[in-house]
């Protein structure tokens, strides 16, 4: 139904009985109308504060939004007799002005995510956006979109732990800042490549002359020494390309690309040269070919991200420099046949044929202005200087826009530069945030069995002390989250203490092994980040971010290996992950933490049954250390990782 | 001295260039920009505003809310006070999608458009609504009459009722069952007519119509279909 026009209904209704004499049967019964008696009333929209009001039947012009159907009522809010929403009234006004015109329009100081959300609230579809604002509003949303997907590439860059070694080479070769040895391989290539153009162009340049022959280009002068110039880039280029064709995850594609083709005519003249160097007769070919060698300059838009830019610029405007071609060669065509008919007359003119009238074209309306064909009669003058006025316009036309689209997608590309390097340090700051609330829960969890502890030995000054006032909200979702550990009978542990027990428990396990797996546990310091060696130090109360998210989580794995736990090496790379999203940077308040593998030790449960559910349980509480076993434990360190002792204990 | 051919054409090219650099100064032609303004100046007079309140109730049979609250509906959808005829054919056209409704629409705009000025003011609009709505059956069936009678003679011809009914038959569109055959507006005349020619004289007077309708129960009881519309 045209809802936009329902205000007419009433009339087409009543001009239906014009049908009425015609008709030959009897008409069917009109619908109820029940709200009849409820005559056209004001209502009041309270939006955040902000009083409308509008006409019932405003609102009801559109029955499949939210105001124009019966949902509103679940907003209506009886104290004050008024429909109250909150959201923002800002937004709202557009909306309401959509009731009152029948336009929707689009505020064009809104953000366009926020309008998105107003509008899918209050069930409006934003296709009936009027053609007044419609474009804006597309082109906002597009801009919205490639910015999302930037974001979401990036996230794709993330490592993998199980990536093998093909996918790792691949992740190197286009991401060069993921490792170093990805940035070495750069710049190496990238040395070779400008060593090669620069070689290519010295070779030409005449060196001075020998005794017995003039001046010669330095090529045929030390042809040994650019040869090997020559093979040793090749070969480079040659190994690079194999590499990246061995490491593609989809070979075909990858050799369908535009980068390897241009690999690919980069290196091959040299090799079709190797073939056919001694053959007289194709040596003119052999030469053309040597003009391939200057692709490898196209190879540095692997490390130019302007060059990239200019090329994806170029694609794009593929249709604006199609018209520009298109309407040059017309303007030049029509210009040539004039100058050529203009000049036929006089003697000695250089225009011989439309053809040749050519060139004077092009280079006058691109106001080069050779001088090398100028025409003499009159007529040709006039015509000439129309010919170039309407070359300065012609090309200036479309050039603005190929401008605006290369500064469009520049700019968008330093946006995301910049959003890329801020994106480290905006993560860091949110991962602080949300640590700092599993901080909590681990912390009430040491507390609360503090508490527990604390009950039995009656001191209660102290109980008072650690419990700390927590909002109603904090302890509902600390109770969910021990919910969670009771369902699955884990438990949430700091990293740290996890990696710990996961030592310890070697330490338990293989006695003989220690001294190797100290030396282990020190080298697989010592490499890769220097974040390892502060993480090692457990500190009280500060969380330090490590910028640099991957070598937390290659750090179990590398120990793991290390170690070699045979038992359930999956579920502890899981449970990392785990680790990873809880609790990243925590640093709880408790210290030590070595109590863990005095369980282990001791199968039996011990004096203090504090909780009777399950054998699990207790080792959790631990209070009085176990003869024989080296460190001091503290009290305050219940928050074991129970992840490795559970599946330890079931095993035994 | 001799022109060559090119050379005049180049001579012709200069003075076409000269005459449009005139133009721009405005010294060529100057009647033309005059006419311009004009065109402007009559746009933006046509405007409309109802008479009183007070003169529309004692016109019409609506409660003076009701009037109220029929011209906000009424100046929302037309600005101006005025509906055209091509707005009013596409406002009602959108009730029939099927079909088309333009035909039938022209018919009543004229029926509404009282004083034939081309456009319905709020005025002509609501006294026919009143009618419609509230009058008195007699009432209602003279307004049918009148809007069977195009050009407002007295008498409905075969051919006027036949223009209405093909209008009434074209806003169903071509997907019916069963399908609307060619001379289905031709049979429902006949019946038409049959029935309300007393006389068979090949016109219908509005006082055949309503003594006709009046005996039929079917007319009678459809027309207080739409009594409480409003």
């Amino acid at each position: 139904m045209a809802t936009g026009v329902a205000a007419w209904l009433p009339f087409a209704r009543a001009a239906a009985i014009g049908w009425m004499p015609v008709a030959n049967c009897p008409m069917p019964i009109a619908p109820k109308d029940s709200n009849s008696k409820r005559k056209d009333e004001l209502i009041v929209l309270n939006v955040s504060g902000h009083r409308f009001q509008t006409w019932r039947t405003t609102l009801d012009r559109f029955p499949d939004t939210l105001l124009g159907s019966s949902e509103k009522d679940f907003f209506y809010n009886e104290d004050i007799k008024e429909y109250f929403f909150d959201r923002d009234p800002d937004a709202f006004r557009s909306i309401l002005n959509f009731y009152r015109t029948g336009k929707l329009h689009y505020p064009r100081h809104e953000c366009i995510s926020a309008y998105d959300e107003e509008l899918t609230f209050f069930g409006i579809i934003p296709e009936i956006i009027g053609d007044c604002c419609y474009e804006e509003y597309k082109d906002r949303k597009r801009e919205n979109l490639e910015r999302l997907q930037d974001d979401q590439e990036e996230n794709k860059d993330m490592k993998l732990p199980n990536m093998n070694c093909r996918e790792t080479m691949w992740r190197a070769f286009e991401n060069p800042h993921t490792s170093t040895m990805a940035l070495v391989f750069y710049y190496v290539t990238g040395f070779f490549i400008a060593i090669s153009v620069i070689t290519n162009v010295i070779e030409t340049v005449p060196c001075g002359s020998t005794a017995n022959q003039k001046d010669m280009p330095c090529g045929e002068r030390y042809t040994v020494a650019f040869f090997c110039m020559d093979t040793a880039c090749v070969m480079i280029f040659t190994v690079e390309y194999l590499l990246r064709l061995f490491a593609a995850p989809s070979r075909y594609r990858f050799m369908r690309s535009v980068m390897s083709i241009i690999d690919v005519v980069a290196i091959l003249p040299y090799y079709i040269g190797l073939v056919m160097s001694n053959n007289e007769d194709v040596s003119g070919a052999f030469v053309t070919l040597r003009v391939f060698r200057v692709f490898r300059i196209f190879k540095f838009s692997r490390h130019s991200q302007g060059l990239r830019i200019l090329g994806y610029t170029l694609k794009s405007c593929a249709s604006e420099l199609g018209f520009l071609l298109f309407s040059l060669t017309m303007a030049i065509i029509i210009f040539a046949t004039v100058m050529f008919y203009a000049e036929k007359g006089s003697s000695s003119s250089k225009f011989t044929s439309i053809p040749a009238s050519f060139w004077y074209t092009i280079v006058t309306m691109t106001t080069l202005g050779y001088g090398d064909m100028v025409p003499k009669t009159i007529a040709g003058k006039i015509f000439g200087s129309i010919c170039s006025l309407s070359g300065v316009l012609v090309i200036a036309l479309p050039v603005p826009v190929i401008v605006s689209n290369f500064s469009r997608i520049y700019h968008q590309n330093q946006r995301a530069d910049k959003r890329r390097a801020q994106k480290k340090a905006r993560l860091a700051r949110i991962r602080i945030s949300k640590s700092s609330s599993a901080n909590t829960f681990l912390h009430n969890k040491c507390n609360g069995l503090l508490n527990e502890l604390l009950e039995l030995t009656d001191t209660e000054e102290d109980e008072q002390k650690l419990n700390k006032s927590t909002s109603l909200l904090e302890s509902q979702h600390h109770h969910l989250l021990n919910c969670l550990e009771k369902t699955t009978a884990h438990e949430f542990v700091d990293e740290q203490i996890y990696e710990q027990n996961s030592l310890d428990t070697a330490v338990q396990n293989y006695h003989s092994r220690s001294p190797s797996l100290n030396s282990n546990d020190d080298g697989s310091v010592g490499t890769c980040c220097g974040c390892r060696t502060k993480r090692n130090t457990p500190l009280p109360n500060a969380s330090m971010p490590c910028s640099d998210p991957v070598p937390t989580q290659q750090r179990p794995l590398q120990e793991l290996s290390a170690i070699h736990i045979g038992s359930g090496e999956s579920q502890t790379t899981s449970r990392s992950k785990l680790n990873l999203k809880t609790n990243d940077n925590v640093r709880i308040n408790c210290k030590g933490g070595r109590i863990t593998t005095a369980i282990i030790s001791l199968p039996s449960p011990p004096a203090l049954n504090l909780d009777a559910d399950s054998l699990r349980g207790p080792p959790q509480r631990r209070p009085p250390p176990p003869p024989g076993h080296p460190a001091a434990p503290s009290i305050q360190t219940t928050a074991s990782s129970a992840v490795t002792n559970i599946f330890k204990v079931s095993a035994l | 001295m001799g022109l060559d051919g090119m050379e005049v054409i180049a001579i012709a090219v200069v003075i076409g260039l000269f005459v449009v650099v005139l133009k721009q100064f405005g010294v060529w032609e100057p009647l033309s920009l005059e006419d311009s303004c004009e065109g402007d100046l009559e746009l933006s007079m046509v405007r409309h505003q109802p008479e009183g309140l007070d003169q529309l109730q004692a016109q019409t049979q609506f409660t003076r809310k009701e009037l109220q609250s029929l011209y906000r509906g009424f100046k929302n959808e037309c600005p101006s006070g005025l509906v055209d005829e091509e707005t009013f054919k596409s406002i009602y056209s959108q009730f029939f999608p099927q079909g088309d409704a333009t035909t039938y629409a022209h018919f009543l705009f004229n029926a509404f458009d009282m004083d034939r000025s081309g456009s319905i003011r709020f005025e002509d609009f609501v006294i026919g609504l009143s009618v419609l709505l509230r009058g008195s059956v007699t009432e209602k069936l003279r307004w049918a009459f009148n809007l069977y009678d195009i050009n407002k003679d007295g008498y409905v011809t075969k051919e006027e009722m036949m223009a209405i009914m093909t209008s009434i038959y074209d806003m169903m569109g071509r997907y019916t069952l069963p399908s609307v055959r060619d001379d289905s507006p031709y049979e429902h005349v006949e019946r038409f007519f049959q029935k309300m020619d007393r006389n068979r004289d090949g016109v219908v007077t509005i006082d055949e119509f309503i003594e006709t309708c009046q005996k039929d129960e079917n007319i009678m009881a459809s027309m207080q279909l739409f009594e409480n519309v409003i």
